[in-house]
């Protein structure tokens, strides 16, 4: 039986249809990527199937519990890490993972040693008398994960876990999340927009508007793609989409200022375009399909652009100045 | 109701009012003010027959305003905890709504009763004289008192998103409910379309009540406007519906 079950899920707020009919499965023990842009209906799906709001149409299992019908058994199984941080930052680590023990009524005589655990878990242990608006973002995620497990649930929801983190940051609680499913034994269910982690999922699922576009392991949607992805910048981009059509028959695409093709044979076909093209190329670059080209291709967008983290923590700025003030 | 999720929510804010000393320091700074510039200018104006001074009279309502302030400012931080994200860690927990009200209503209370039970030392320097069944019953009623304007927090709190609105708490709900709730003036010398307001206030059933037992003698103008029965009643039903209205409100799902 799959942990998590979908069933032609729809959310619409007033007009807008958030979440547009999604069906999907996720099997126990196993890493689940859902990528989309912004506002494709990531947050929105979590929502549904976190219990916290309710589904316009349409179902949501989680362990064979209806999330509608069932809401307190599901709450029960699952851990959530919101996009937004969700921690107290008047309180202590120790504290906030101590209030969520509390909160989800884990044995009096457990609490102490799985507190103490989650946070050896995620290296913090030596932090943990420290206050949380004394955390670094990345400390803060980390926190948050293992607060996540404290209850055991069967299924963590991740969304957005890296977003806004320093690479370095970003690498070390990427070690802590593809080492849950073996070490706690639980389903992960995460979005993120970098790439290179969605190649570590067991399996995708591409949502853009509110469907599912795609859906499978990241090489069975690199299969979409048919090849090598080579791709060029040029002087004119149209004249050379048009010589590329004469040349070779290759139906070239431009996106984003850059124009995109494959090829079976990508390092054979690189001086040939080249001898084709003259001096129009400014630059050619060769890439073994990545699941970002699955995305162009599916979406005509790349993931999401680099400055909406920004943004998020510019709000995040702005909120704590206000607070102070 | 999960008594786990009630514990931590209190023990969660008995934790932050010791650590946060300036809110310690203003909830004992600000009756001090009032009682002795406040209180000590007005009652060279106001000289009432009968055996209560000025200063004295308004040390129920001083009372009073100890338990409105910090339990609205208690429930209202349900508004920086929506704003900061953390309230979404509470309602995603297996926990239902009617804990999270009781167990915010019961944190309001708890750091209520302690303030207010730290005012209520300041009754010998007043020259009041209360005996350990008055003291006693002044705090029970400050229990009862603060447990209702707690909950009444918390349903102001389920309507506001940001903490934008927090200087419009202040300054359109909670300063006139300290006005209009005879803290300063007897109920029953008001105007009244103002009395007929302080009778719509929760707040002054409790300083009624306090007003009854620590001047239980009194019959003049500054004595008590309602029974103690009549009192403690209000109190308690209207404790009841607060907690169901905003255990219902925050059950609505979007
Ligand atoms: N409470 C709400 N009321 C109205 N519209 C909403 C609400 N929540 C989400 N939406 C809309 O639903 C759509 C999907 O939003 P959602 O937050 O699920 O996107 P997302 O995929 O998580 O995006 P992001 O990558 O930016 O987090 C958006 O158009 C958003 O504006
Ligand atoms: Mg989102």
């Amino acid at each position: 039986m799959p942990i998590i079950k979908v069933e032609n899920l729809v959310k619409r707020y007033g007009s807008l249809t958030a979440v547009d009919g999604i069906s999907f499965e996720v099997e126990e023990g196993t890493i689940f990527g859902f990528l989309g842009p912004n506002g494709a209906g990531k947050t929105t799906t979590i929502n549904v199937l976190c219990t916290l709001i309710s589904a316009t149409s349409g179902k949501a299992f989680i362990n064979g519990h209806d999330c509608e019908k069932e809401p307190s058994t599901v709450r029960k199984s699952i851990g959530i890490v919101f996009q937004d941080t969700t921690l107290d930052k008047d309180l202590t680590a120790y504290e906030n993972l101590l209030f969520h023990a509390y909160l989800y009524g884990v044995k009096k005589s457990e609490i102490k040693t799985r507190v103490h655990d989650a946070l050896n878990f995620v290296d913090l242990y030596d932090r943990r008398d420290d206050l949380v608006k004394k955390y670094s973002g990345g400390m803060k995620r980390r926190l948050e994960v293992a607060r996540g497990l404290i209850h055991r649930p069967r299924v963590l929801f991740l969304d957005e876990p890296t977003l806004g983190l320093d690479p370095q940051s970003r690498a070390n609680l990427w070690g802590v999340i593809t080492e849950m499913p073996k070490k706690h034994n639980v389903t992960i269910f995460m979005t993120t927009h970098y790439m290179e982690e969605a190649e570590v999922c067991d399996k995708i699922a591409i949502i853009d508007s509110g469907k599912i576009i795609a859906e499978g392991s990241p090489d069975e949607l690199k299969k979409i793609i048919g090849g090598d992805v080579i791709s060029l910048k040029t002087r004119d981009n149209k004249w050379s989409q048009k010589e590329i059509k004469k040349l070779f028959n290759i139906d070239a695409e431009d996106k984003e200022g850059e124009l995109y093709l494959t090829s079976n044979k990508g390092d054979a076909c690189i001086p040939e375009l080249i001898r084709g093209l003259g001096d129009m190329v400014l630059s050619v670059k060769l890439q073994r399909p990545t699941i970002n080209d699955v995305f162009l291709k599916l979406t005509g967008k790349a993931i999401r652009d680099e400055d909406v983290s920004g943004m998020s923590n510019i709000k995040e700025e702005v909120r704590a100045y206000r607070r102070r003030h | 109701m999960e008594f786990n999720a009630v514990y931590v929510l209190v023990a969660r804010e008995f934790k932050k009012f010791v650590r946060e000393r300036s809110r310690l320091v203003s909830a004992i700074a600000r009756p001090l003010i009032w009682l002795f510039l406040v209180g000590a200018g007005m009652s060279r104006l106001v000289s009432p027959t009968g055996g209560v001074s000025y200063t004295q009279f308004i040390f129920p309502g001083i009372l009073g305003m100890t338990i409105l302030f910090s339990s609205i400012f208690s429930s209202i931080s349900i508004i920086w905890d929506k704003e900061f994200g953390f309230f979404k860690e509470i309602l995603a927990a297996p926990v239902s709504r009617l804990s999270i009200v009781i167990g915010k209503g019961l944190s309001g209370t708890v750091v209520s009763t302690i303030q207010a039970a730290i005012v209520l030392l300041l009754f010998p320097v007043l020259g009041l004289k209360l005996g350990l069944v008055q003291i006693i019953a002044v705090l029970i009623i400050a229990i009862a008192v603060s447990f209702c304007i707690s909950t009444f927090g918390i349903l102001l709190a389920t309507f506001y998103e940001n903490y934008e609105s927090f200087s419009v708490i202040m300054n359109f709900i909670v300063m006139p409910m300290f006005f209009l709730s005879g803290a300063m003036y007897p109920v029953k010398l008001l105007p009244k379309p103002l009395a007929l307001a302080t009778k719509l206030n929760p707040l002054t059933y409790g300083v009624d009540a306090f007003k009854n037992v620590i001047f239980p003698a009194e019959e003049g103008p500054m004595s008590a406007d309602f029974s103690l029965a009549t009192d403690m009643t209000v109190i308690l039903i209207l404790s009841f519906a607060f907690v169901v209205i905003a255990a219902r409100l925050f059950e609505r799902k979007k």
